[in-house]
């Protein structure tokens, strides 16, 4: 892989290779002197200059504390925070910015539902489930809050080519499960689940759902509205903005009945040394002082998204996916996980190769410059289905091209060749 | 990479010494590496005055570094004292395996360390600070 190399002609609404001038970070070479060839999106995305220089802005010239200060500068933050609250709302297709409440990510988002709806709606004896194909954030946090309350938490199983099973699925539903909660995109395998599907079958039964969007809000156009679930969670981190923020969006009603999750400052109206009365939504599950400057950040992430257009850049990545998985799937001893259909497949591809360990693939891509993740990728469950200790993983953005394609494909050549 | 990856290491990856469980033995311990998943399980065999190691034996899957550096570990066991393997500076093993290791991958090259060290102690052990660069 050169640096002077030609552009990669990428048939759509933008080249991968010009939107890498929006991303500092490829001005660095790598440790042994190569372009950076970064597929590792799926852990967390680079920030385009955008998104650093609003963060910059907002510290040196709008910052104080908000929903606070009589005063302008006070007032001035305030608004460009719920702007940011604004722009999440209409991203993701919620039908008011008040039932968007600001978190950490969407694992805190996720333990947010548990602790909140989920001991004040499960009981013992009350059936929920999630999936075989989860990120750990999507399990842990149920299998808690399940044998807290002593409910039963049940998996919907995966088949062999990384779908979740619908007729493994119906089966839970006939146990009239509280809760459905389900990723819309697989963080491990790059499967798109049929949540509009499994929304519509879990409603029918009774259950109420929860998208763990998590992976799929970065890369692909979401429609609250369309999707027809009652929560769904994000993290600002992989689409683009910085860590510390994420959103949960929940139903209006749902967030009312909702007792806090932490409690402090800000969520309250009126404190006594009797007791306190919660703010209104979605003020009553922020506590303390947010995280302001990072909700801007987010904001000025997703207007950089919404500029692409959410589905050019989902068409652009299904591009590089079919790129990839056939590039892949030449190199003798590649096992390529997940469906074929890119139709069903995000531009996440995890491999495995009986002559070479994942994390010994990792080290010898980092060698030739390309940046991917190799381990479970929070998701220990997939791994146990397949019976592979690890995957390689990558995964590919809007910055990526077909020279990051042909890069991954002669660096995992060279891998195969060393260990053969 | 090319330093990482030498023939020597390579060759104990596919063709590790060592390998196996010892039945009966004397004492046994078995560990993973959070970040990798790489897994390893020891068996040794005591010498009569049980103040020596008579015979050892690996068995684990994972990185080519993991398995390489448990097969050149185990290798320098026999007829090692106790207080001798006890004593055992990381360092030493880092610098056995004679390639430059990187902070990402210093627990896969510890890990038969630890095992050991496990072993011998009779339960968990930390990680060595050596390990710890990440």
């Amino acid at each position: 892989m050169s640096v002077g190399a030609e552009p990669a002609v990428i048939p759509g609404a933008f080249s991968g290779t010009d939107k890498r001038a929006d991303f500092p970070v490829f001005e660095r070479l790598t440790g042994t002197g190569q372009r950076l060839v970064y597929l590792d999106a799926a852990a967390s995305a680079p920030k385009p200059q955008v998104v650093i220089d609003a963060m910059a802005d907002a510290y040196a010239h709008h910052y104080a504390n908000v929903h606070r200060g009589i005063y302008e500068l006070s007032e001035d933050a305030t608004q460009r925070f719920e702007a940011a609250r604004r722009k999440v709302a209409a991203f993701l297709g919620a039908p008011s910015e008040r039932e968007i409440v600001f978190v950490r990510n969407a694992t805190e988002a996720i333990n947010l539902v548990a602790y909140s709806w989920g001991r004040s709606n499960l009981a013992a004896g009350d059936v929920m489930v999630t999936t075989q194909l989860e990120h750990h954030a999507n399990i842990v946090p149920w299998q808690q809050l399940t044998r807290e309350v002593g409910a039963e938490l049940r998996y919907v199983l995966i088949t062999d080519d990384g779908l979740l099973d619908l007729d493994d699925l119906d089966r839970h539903l006939a146990a009239k499960p509280k809760l459905v909660a389900v990723s819309a995109v697989s963080n491990a395998l790059g499967t798109i689940n049929p949540i509009v599907e499994i929304t519509r079958r879990a409603h029918a039964a009774g259950a109420l759902v929860l998208i763990d969007a998590a992976q799929a809000a970065p890369h692909m156009p979401i429609d609250i509205g369309a999707i027809g679930c009652d929560f769904l969670v994000v993290s600002g981190h992989k689409m683009l903005g910085p860590s510390g923020i994420g959103a949960l969006w929940a139903r209006r009603e749902l967030l009312e009945a909702m007792p806090p999750f932490m409690t402090g400052g800000n969520m309250i109206i009126k404190v006594t040394m009797d007791g306190a009365e919660w703010n209104e939504v979605p003020q009553k599950f922020e506590a303390g002082t947010p995280a302001i400057v990072e909700a801007i950040g987010l904001g000025a992430a997703i207007d950089y998204l919404t500029g692409l257009g959410m589905a050019n850049v989902r068409e652009h990545e299904r591009y590089l996916f079919e790129h990839a998985w056939a590039a892949l799937g030449e190199i003798p001893g590649v096992r390529r996980l997940g469906p074929d259909d890119p139709e069903i497949h995000a531009g996440v591809i995890s491999f495995v190769l009986d002559a070479v360990h994942p994390h010994d693939m990792a080290t010898i891509l980092d060698h030739h410059g390309v940046a991917v993740r190799a381990g479970h990728h929070c998701a220990q469950p997939v791994m146990q289905r397949y019976d592979i200790p690890a995957t390689t993983r990558a995964s590919f953005y809007v910055y990526n091209d077909l020279d990051d394609v042909a890069a991954l494909a002669d660096a995992v050549r060279a891998a195969v060749t060393l260990f053969s | 990479m090319d330093n990482l990856y030498r023939d020597f290491i390579l060759e104990h990856y596919k063709n590790p010494h060592n390998q196996g469980v010892l039945d009966p033995h004397d004492l046994h311990y078995a560990d993973s590496n959070p970040t990798c998943g790489d897994e390893l399980s020891m068996t040794l065999r005591l010498t009569d005055d049980r103040a020596g190691i008579a015979d050892v034996a690996f068995e684990g899957r994972g990185c080519a570094i993991s398995q390489a550096s448990a097969s050149i570990l185990t290798d320098t066991l026999r007829g090692m004292s106790l207080d001798a393997v006890r004593a055992i500076d990381p360092k030493d093993v880092l610098e056995e395996l004679g390639v430059p290791i990187g902070p990402a991958r210093l627990k896969c090259a510890l890990l038969g360390y630890k095992v050991l060290q496990g072993a011998v102690v009779g339960g968990p052990v930390d990680w060595p600070a050596e390990a710890e660069a990440v």
